[in-house]
C-alpha cells in the first residue's frame, strides 16, 4: 500500500479550478518530485496535503498511510507525519522561534502518544540540528521568521521538518532563495532524512537540487494535472526543453 | 445612581473644609446625574445598566475574612515584599496590609488615618487637581468621599521596591449591591521615584461598584511607575478618573491591564504642566462575554519640550466593546512637544465592537504628533503555518493574541511587574 495515494483530485478556490484530476502514489521510502510551470497548481497541491482552509475539493480523495487524510485538521496531519516546508515560510511578530518550535514539537509528540521534551532536552535537540543546518543559536531567540533573510527562512524549515520527524515531508521550492553552499547543506539535510519509512515530495523548478536530492520519480504538473512521469532523467529533460511540449511557454 | 441620607450617614465626620468639599461634591453631582451618551465624552459608554441597580453605599467594613493567599502581589513568592496596602469592600484593612519598611519622611497610609496624622498635606492637595464642577464621577466621589491612601514622597525620597495597593471588591451578602468611592492621593516631591501598583478584584460574584479618583502630583524631575491591573468579576463596574499634574522635567508611566468587570471606564487626565515632562501611557485590555471596557485619555501638553508616548492594545471576544478615546491637547507655546499615540485592536469574534477615536488638538506648530488605530483579527496565514506544525488551533491563536499583547506589556519598564502582567493576560487566554 502507498503511503500517499492521490486519486482523481479536483480542487478550486474561490469558485476558479486549479486541480484538475491529480493522480499521484508515493510508496514509502521514495522520493518524487513535481515539477511545472508556474501557476500550475504545485502549491495548492501542496496547502491541501497540509489542510490550509480556501479551498473546496469537488472530486477526489487523498489517503495517507490508510486514512482519509482530507479529513482531518492541519494539526492532525503534522501529528500523522505530514510536512510541508512553505514557498513563502509566515513571518510572526512576538513569538520567538524557540517557543515556537518547542510548542510544535511537544504538540506533534503529545499527539504521537510520546513523551513531552522539557526545555533542557528540546535546546540540547534543537541546538544539536541548528548547528547540522549552519544555524546559530540567536535565530532561536528571534521572532519566528521575522527580519529573517530568504535563504535563512529555508533553513528554518528544514530544522522544523528534522524536529517534527514527518513520515511524509512537501518541500516547495525550498531550494528557491538559496546560495550554492545552502543549497547543499539544506540538502543534505533533508537527504539524511531519507530512510525506508519515509516519503518525500518534492517541488522544484530546478534540477540542480535534484542532483542532489536524487528522485525516484519525476513529475510534470500543467494545467491541474500530471501530464507526465518518469524517471530523474525527465527533470534534465524539462531542464533543456521547457514545457513548450505541455502547451505552455514557460516565459509566459 | 442616587445616594441618600443614609449613604451620606456613613461617612466619618470630617473637618471642616473636608465637609464643605463633600458638600460641595454631592451638590455638583445632584446637579449633573451621571453621564450619559448624550455627552460626548461618554459617547459609547452607556452608565445605564450601572443606574438601575440599587446601589448602596459600602459602610465600614473591618470584618469581611480574606484567605492571606488571595492577596495578590506583583512581587513573585520568595522575593521580599515591598509595603502593600489592602482594602476591602472600599474600607482600608490595616490588618491584612504591610505598611513598610519605608524611607525615612515617605508617608503611606489609608486616608482616614492621614486625615488625621497629616491634615495639612491632604488639605493642600485634595480636590485641587479633580476638581468637581463639570465631572460628574469625581463629584460622586468627593461627595461620598470616606477612605482611599496617601502617598508623600519628600523630595528625593526613592522608593525601591513598588508599592502595591489591593482593592478586593467582596461582596455583601445582602440583596443591595455595594458601591464606595474611594482616592488616591500622591504626592511625590522634586526627584523623588516611586512605582506603584493598584491591584483590582474580586473575592466572589457579586457585583460592586468602584468610583475611584486619583490625583497625582508630580514635583520637578520626579519619576512615578503607576502600574494598575483590573480584573474584577462580570457582575462588576470600575470606574475611574486618574488626574495628575507633571512639573518640570517630571516622568510619569501608566498602565492599565484590565480583563475583569462587566463595565469599566479608565479615564486618565495628564497635565504636562513644566517644560520637559514625559508621559508615558500604554496599556493592554482582554475583554469577552459582554464585558465592556474604556479607555480614555486626555495628554494636555501645557508646556514646550514635552513628551508623550501612547500605546494601548485590546483583544476583545464573545459580544464585547471596547472603546478608546484617546486626545492629545497641544496649547500655545508648548513648541517641540513630541506626541504619539498608538491604538490596536484584535476582534477575535465577529460579535466584538470596537469604536476608536483619536483625538490631536495642536494649537503649536514646531511639534511632533501622530496618532494611529487599526483593528483587525487573527491573521490565518500565521494561524495555519502554526497548525502545520502540529500546534493545535486553540493553543495557535492564544500564542498568537499573547504575540500581540506582549508588544504592550514590553512597554512596562519594571521587569518584576511586566513578568507579572504578562501571566495575568496568560492565565485570561487560558481560561475559556
Ligand atoms: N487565493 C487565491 N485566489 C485566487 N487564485 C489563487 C489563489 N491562490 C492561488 N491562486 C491561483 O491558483 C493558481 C495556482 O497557484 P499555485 O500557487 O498553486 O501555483 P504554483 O504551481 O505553485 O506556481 P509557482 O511555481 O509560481 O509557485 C494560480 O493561477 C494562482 O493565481
Ligand atoms: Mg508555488
Amino acid at each position: 500500500m502507498p503511503l500517499l495515494e492521490i486519486h482523481n483530485l479536483h480542487a478550486s478556490i474561490q469558485g476558479r479550478e486549479i486541480l484538475r484530476g491529480i493522480d499521484l502514489s508515493i510508496d514509502a521510502g521514495q522520493v518524487h518530485s513535481i515539477m511545472g510551470p508556474n501557476g500550475s497548481g504545485k502549491s495548492t497541491l501542496s496547502y491541501i496535503l497540509a489542510g490550509r482552509e480556501g479551498y473546496t475539493v469537488t472530486e477526489g480523495s487523498v489517503t495517507f498511510n490508510g486514512q482519509d487524510l482530507l479529513a482531518l485538521a492541519p494539526e492532525e496531519r503534522a501529528a500523522a507525519g505530514v510536512f510541508l516546508a512553505f514557498q513563502y515560510p509566515v513571518e510572526i511578530p512576538g513569538v520567538s522561534n524557540a517557543t515556537f518550535l518547542k510548542t510544535a514539537l511537544n504538540g506533534v509528540r503529545r499527539r504521537r502518544g510520546e513523551k513531552e521534551l522539557d526545555a533542557m532536552e528540546f535546546l540540547k535537540l534543537t541546538r544539536a540540528r541548528c548547528r547540522q543546518l549552519g544555524m546559530t543559536d540567536e535565530m532561536l531567540k528571534r521572532a519566528v521568521n521575522v527580519g529573517f533573510s530568504g535563504g535563512e527562512k529555508k533553513r528554518n524549515e528544514v530544522l522544523q521538518m528534522a524536529l517534527l520527524d514527518p513520515r511524509l515531508a512537501v518541500l516547495d521550492e525550498t531550494d528557491s532563495g538559496l546560495d550554492i553552499d545552502a543549497l547543499r547543506i539544506v540538502a543534505d539535510g533533508v537527504n539524511a532524512l531519507r530512510g525506508p519509512d519515509r516519503a518525500m515530495l518534492v517541488i522544484t523548478h530546478y534540477q540542480r537540487l535534484l542532483s542532489y536530492i536524487v528522485p525516484d520519480r519525476v513529475h510534470v504538473l500543467a494545467h491541474g494535472r500530471i501530464q507526465r512521469s518518469g524517471g530523474k532523467e525527465l527533470a534534465l529533460e524539462l531542464e533543456a526543453r521547457g514545457y513548450a511540449e505541455f502547451g505552455i511557454d514557460e516565459a509566459a | 445612581m442616587k445616594p441618600d441620607a443614609e449613604d451620606y450617614g456613613h461617612l466619618p465626620p470630617g473637618l471642616p473644609w473636608l465637609e464643605a468639599l463633600r458638600t460641595e461634591g454631592r451638590r455638583r453631582f445632584a446637579g449633573l446625574g451621571l453621564p450619559t451618551p448624550r455627552e460626548e465624552a461618554w459617547r459609547f459608554t452607556n452608565l445605564g445598566a450601572l443606574d438601575r441597580l440599587p446601589w448602596r453605599t459600602a459602610p465600614p467594613d473591618p470584618v469581611t475574612v480574606i484567605p492571606p493567599d488571595f492577596l495578590p502581589s506583583v512581587v513573585p513568592a520568595g522575593e521580599a515584599p515591598g509595603p502593600r496596602l489592602v482594602f476591602v469592600n472600599g474600607t482600608w484593612r490595616p490588618d491584612l496590609s504591610t505598611p513598610g519598611p519605608l524611607p525615612h519622611g515617605v508617608v503611606l497610609t489609608g486616608l482616614g488615618s492621614a486625615l488625621s496624622d497629616h491634615p495639612a498635606v491632604v488639605e493642600a492637595h485634595l480636590g485641587r487637581l479633580a476638581a468637581v464642577d463639570g465631572h460628574a464621577l469625581i463629584a460622586l466621589n468627593t461627595g461620598l468621599l470616606a477612605s482611599g491612601a496617601l502617598l508623600v514622597l519628600p523630595a528625593g525620597a526613592v522608593l525601591e521596591r513598588p508599592v502595591e495597593l489591593v482593592m478586593i471588591g467582596a461582596g455583601s451578602g445582602a440583596d443591595r449591591p455595594l458601591a464606595w468611592h474611594p482616592r488616591l492621593l500622591v504626592v511625590a516631591g522634586a526627584g523623588s521615584r516611586a512605582t506603584l501598583v493598584e491591584h483590582h478584584l474580586s473575592l466572589g460574584g457579586d457585583p460592586a461598584c468602584v468610583n475611584l479618583v486619583a490625583e497625582l502630583f508630580l514635583g520637578a524631575g520626579a519619576r512615578f511607575a503607576h502600574y494598575k491591573v483590573q480584573r474584577e468579576n462580570p457582575a462588576s463596574f470600575h470606574l475611574a478618573t486618574v488626574t495628575g499634574r507633571l512639573e518640570r522635567d517630571a516622568g510619569y508611566e501608566g498602565f492599565l491591564l484590565t480583563t475583569g468587570g462587566r463595565l469599566s471606564r479608565n479615564e486618565i487626565r495628564l497635565v504636562l504642566d513644566g517644560p520637559g515632562a514625559t508621559a508615558r501611557l500604554n496599556g493592554a485590555y482582554l475583554v469577552r462575554g459582554r464585558q465592556h471596557c474604556d479607555t480614555t485619555t486626555l495628554i494636555d501638553h501645557a508646556h514646550p519640550r514635552g513628551t508623550s508616548r501612547q500605546m494601548f492594545k485590546g483583544v476583545l471576544d464573545g459580544e464585547a466593546r471596547g472603546v478608546f478615546q484617546g486626545q492629545v491637547l497641544v496649547r500655545p507655546g508648548a513648541q517641540q512637544t513630541d506626541g504619539h499615540q498608538l491604538h490596536r485592536a484584535l476582534l477575535l469574534s465577529d460579535h466584538a465592537q470596537i469604536d476608536a477615536k483619536p483625538e490631536l488638538e495642536i494649537h503649536a506648530d514646531d511639534v511632533k504628533c501622530s496618532h494611529g488605530a487599526t483593528v483587525g483579527d487573527l491573521d490565518e496565514d500565521a494561524l495555519f503555518y502554526l497548525r502545520a506544525r502540529g500546534i493545535d488551533r486553540d493553543r495557535a491563536r492564544s500564542l498568537l493574541v499573547a504575540a500581540f499583547i506582549n508588544e504592550a506589556i514590553a512597554e512596562i519598564t519594571n521587569p518584576t511587574v511586566a513578568a507579572a502582567f504578562e501571566s495575568l493576560a496568560d492565565g485570561w487566554l487560558t481560561t475559556g
